[in-house]
């Protein structure tokens, strides 16, 4: 019974971890129709960033916390100008291959400089909660509460504010949006700000739960989430989160019953029989073709 | 053989033909026919259906029910390419010409269907396979000749000017020896004049081809100049058939173009 | 009389100039092909005698990375779709080769086991490329590069987790048997085949996929069997460079088919010049020679070549040789001289 729970909170705290990225993927998608492939680099950013603020001065987490979001945000947002604005209106294979080009370059530059996987300080007193005969570590309730607490904030953030409006416009038609005066550029760019500050804070909140960090995670770990993000169907928000659980969970189980090798092979496998059958994802909508 | 299949009712017959995109009927009952070696026009305000009508026929889209029969065959669940072998060409309303192949890589590409060699040729480049292709680039040029584009043989077909560029396109369904040929607007955004000589290319091509004609166009004298027949469709179905004298003076049609408000006031 | 003769001159295709020159003078241009393509064989024999161990490895790296970019250009060049998936067909062919010349029939005669292994592992890899090509007839852009994506990764864990080739600690104690005139046999091989396939119907039927696929079904080409072919070629081609690659450096494992080999294909293709033969021999000459020349950057050269492979996208995403062609790697009846290609 306790391993059971013990198994089912664990797939509910990786499918958070992997839903917080996952979103930056789909955000970006919905607004732009690119891959950001680099996206997953910015989450392992996150937790280098992170592990840097550490080194420097020992600083409580909810301080640190905010501190990655901005500073990956930040990121996120230069990645844009620089690399994605110029080949906005290039061919799509452009995107993709630019995105692609940007994850391996900064990946690898972490890697020049950190060649061996780091270990992250600990900043919580790894505490345990006993409920009905289960144990639940502390820092598993954080893990999930500051992850559904974001995405909360970011439901809020896209439903409610003038921001979120025009993300949503700019997803309908990005002409049309920059004709009626919304200044789509910035648009774009805080967008891709949101999705790094989630990404950040993603990448944060796993070298917490996994306390070994290396420049691998970006792939490893952050293309693990953008394969949910295409199994809920990419550029949905909600697609994005039941993807995330469904990973999470299939991940959890597939640990448990096979030799952690075959992680990855079940992971791809996955989204590889999800695509055959549903070519857009679970909740995503094929592409109108005009003929 | 190409006498008998001109006494044959079944030249193209198109039965209680339907098309709904979604909630959207875009095709309401449609059935009409067309006989061999005849142009029938084919006219109606924007949004009547007449390009949905064009895709279902060359199997671009498939319909929702209903027939079309093309030579004695069902053709409504055949795939595009299949009714391109049967011998249906079309052009499209928004030129959609290869852009960045030469025109008579864009011939050719349309002519490759009738060409006979094996994969295997292909790869070892056989002398089969040789001959083959100069055979495609003889008649390719002779094509273009035609057409008098043969200096144009080697630019790249989005370079073209604008009315190039509709020629090509109806050069290139051609180039798949049709029995029918769809065309989708031909003369839109052309002067006078440009439409003039379009109109006697047209003609001559018929005559050359031995062809049948469906023509969707706005301009009427244009497709009184094609057409003995015509059809007006108006919100997918078909509101009015007859020659072009019949269809000046037929008041649904003039409805359909001037709305019920204007019948009051005429 | 006049305008008839005009007439012929303008009806004239450009293979027919070739053929009015006659028998002698087609014997001799064949001729003079055979001869550059023998002096090319014995050049590639007498090199190893010459030169240094160096020099033979970077020429054999050269051509199998050729081989690798021209059969990707197949699919992202002339087919216009985007594959990040071709380290793990090149995987494919490296490990089924291997397979062959270390467990199988390590006692054969070299002179039949070298071509029975690469060609066995281009076999394989072809075949794992049709149902791929059968995903690629419903499924187009971003999302068929994610089912190459995830097919990479696929093939690479699965290897990890096979102790028969030695899972992740990889292939030990392959024999060498990749030397320069094989290489140099296989190179042309592939020039030659991929340039009469880009000559054909169905080498234009894709070029005509790329362009516009619903004119080109309207057309009548059949883009399915187009799509098959073009996977196959392309994956075939891949597992031979594979085979080839395996026999050459001895010892591989599965972290040497990930993304970053993906990319530097990638870079390659982009490099030269999408949609061109000529693009991809011109990009493997040029990366190659960058790779082995930034060797002391160490770490830093994974980051110089994507960062080539960004910039290349913003400044000149067509690459040197994009959609031109070298007249020798055309064949007769298809040159066009004066093909003005700067409107495209």
């Amino acid at each position: 019974m306790d391993y059971i729970a013990q198994q089912v909170i664990n797939a509910f705290q990786l499918g958070s971890i992997y839903a917080l990225i996952a979103l930056g993927y789909s955000l970006v998608y919905g607004v732009l129709s690119m891959i950001n492939f680099a996206h997953g680099d910015l989450f392992m950013l996150g937790a280098f960033t992170c592990l840097l603020l550490e080194a420097i001065v020992p600083i409580p987490l909810w301080i640190v916390l905010p501190l990655t979001m901005i500073t990956i945000g930040f990121l996120g947002a230069l990645l844009e100008r620089l690399a994605y604005r110029p080949i906005r209106n290039a061919p799509r294979v452009s995107a993709i291959i630019t995105s692609l080009g940007c994850g391996l370059i900064i990946e690898n530059i972490t890697l020049a400089i950190s060649p061996y996987p780091r270990h992250m300080p600990t900043l919580l007193q790894n505490s345990t909660i006993h409920f009905y005969g289960i144990t639940i570590s502390f820092l598993q309730i954080l893990v999930v509460g500051v992850s559904l607490t974001l995405m909360l904030l970011l439901d809020f953030i896209i439903r409610f504010t003038s921001l979120g409006m025009a993300i949503r416009a700019l997803s309908c038609d990005r002409v049309m949006v920059s004709l009626l005066g919304i200044p789509a550029n910035r648009i774009i760019s805080l967008t891709f700000a949101l999705g790094g500050a989630l990404g950040g804070a993603a990448g944060l909140l796993y070298a917490l739960a996994y306390p070994v960090i290396s420049s691998s995670m970006g792939i490893l770990i952050g293309w693990k989430a953008f394969v949910a993000a295409v199994i809920g169907g990419i550029g949905s928000i909600r697609g994005a989160l039941l993807g995330a659980y469904i990973l999470g969970t299939t991940e959890v189980i597939s640990v448990t019953i096979l030799p952690s090798t075959y992680r990855d092979l079940i992971a791809y496998s996955l989204l590889l029989i999800i695509l055959v059958f549903k070519p857009y994802g679970i909740l995503g909508e094929p592409p109108l073709q005009k003929v | 053989m190409e006498q008998s299949d001109f006494n044959d009712a079944h030249f193209l017959k198109v039965a209680l033909l339907n098309k709904n995109f979604g909630g959207q009927r875009s095709i309401i009952d449609l059935s009409f026919h067309l006989n061999p070696k005849e142009c029938l026009g084919i006219i109606g305000p924007n949004g009547a259906g007449k390009t949905t009508l064009f895709n279902l026929l060359s199997g671009i889209i498939p319909s929702t029910s209903g027939s079309i029969i093309w030579l004695n065959q069902e053709i409504q669940k055949k795939s595009a390419v299949q009714i391109s072998y049967l011998g249906i060409a079309r052009t499209f309303q928004n030129i959609r010409l290869f852009k960045q192949l030469t025109v008579l890589e864009n011939i050719r590409i349309a002519y490759d269907t009738q060409l006979t060699y094996t994969p295997l040729d292909a790869l070892l480049r056989s002398p089969h396979a040789i001959k083959e292709e100069k055979k495609s680039i003889h008649a390719s040029m002779e094509l273009l000749d035609l057409f008098s584009m043969t200096s144009l043989a080697y630019e790249a077909a989005g370079g073209l000017s604008y009315g190039d560029q509709r020629r090509l396109e109806i050069a290139r369904a051609l180039a798949l020896r049709p029995r029918l040929l769809l065309l989708d607007e031909p003369a839109a955004g052309m002067n006078e004049a440009e439409m003039n000589k379009l109109m006697e290319l047209l003609r001559w091509i018929q005559k050359e081809f031995t062809l049948s004609m469906l023509l969707i166009e706005h301009h009427m004298p244009f497709i009184m100049g094609l057409c003995n027949r015509m059809l007006v469709l108006d919100f997918g179905q078909l509101i009015a058939e007859g020659t072009p004298e019949e269809i000046r003076q037929n008041r649904r049609v003039i409805e359909a173009y001037l709305g019920e408000e204007e019948k009051n006031e005429f | 009389m006049q305008q008839q003769a005009n007439k012929e001159e303008r009806l004239r295709s450009p293979g027919d100039a070739f053929n009015k020159r006659g028998l002698q003078s087609k014997y001799i241009v064949w001729l003079q092909n055979i001869g550059l393509l023998l002096l090319g064989g014995v050049a590639s024999m007498l090199i190893p005698k010459f030169f240094n161990n160096y020099i033979t490895f970077v020429l054999i790296t050269l051509i199998i990375n050729a081989i690798l970019c021209v059969s990707l250009n197949l699919i992202n060049g002339y087919m216009g779709e985007f594959s990040v998936g071709h380290a793990a067909f090149m995987a494919l062919g490296a490990y089924s080769s291997a397979i062959i010349t270390v467990k199988i029939a390590p006692t054969l005669p070299i002179f039949f086991l070298f071509p029975l292994a690469v060609t066995a592992g281009g076999f394989v890899a072809a075949l794992v490329g049709v149902p791929l090509a059968i995903l690629s007839f419903k499924t187009r852009g971003d999302y068929l590069a994610i089912i190459t994506l995830s097919f990479l990764m696929i093939v690479k864990s699965g290897l990890e987790n096979i102790s028969y080739v030695g899972g992740p600690r990889g292939f030990l104690g392959i024999p060498q048997l990749t030397t320069l005139p094989w290489a140099y046999f296989w190179g042309v091989l592939t020039f030659w085949i991929l340039r009469n396939f880009i000559n054909s119907k169905w080498g234009r039927s894709i070029t005509a996929i790329r362009e516009d696929e619903i004119a080109a079904q309207a057309m009548g080409v059949s883009t399915r069997s187009a799509k098959m072919m073009t996977f196959v070629i392309s994956s075939f081609f891949a597992g031979v460079a594979g085979g080839l690659f395996a026999q050459q450096i001895q010892f591989i494992n599965p972290s040497s088919f990930d993304i970053l080999k993906s990319t530097n294909i990638l870079v390659m293709v982009y490099l030269g010049g999408v949609g061109s033969l000529s693009g991809s021999l011109v990009g493997a000459v040029v990366f190659t020679l960058l790779y082995q020349l930034l060797q002391p950057f160490g770490v830093w050269r994974l980051v110089i070549m994507p960062l080539l492979l960004v910039l290349l996208m913003i400044f000149r995403p067509r690459g040197i040789m994009g959609f031109r062609e070298w007249t020798w790697l055309q064949p007769k009846e298809s040159r066009t001289k004066g093909v003005d290609h700067s409107v495209l």
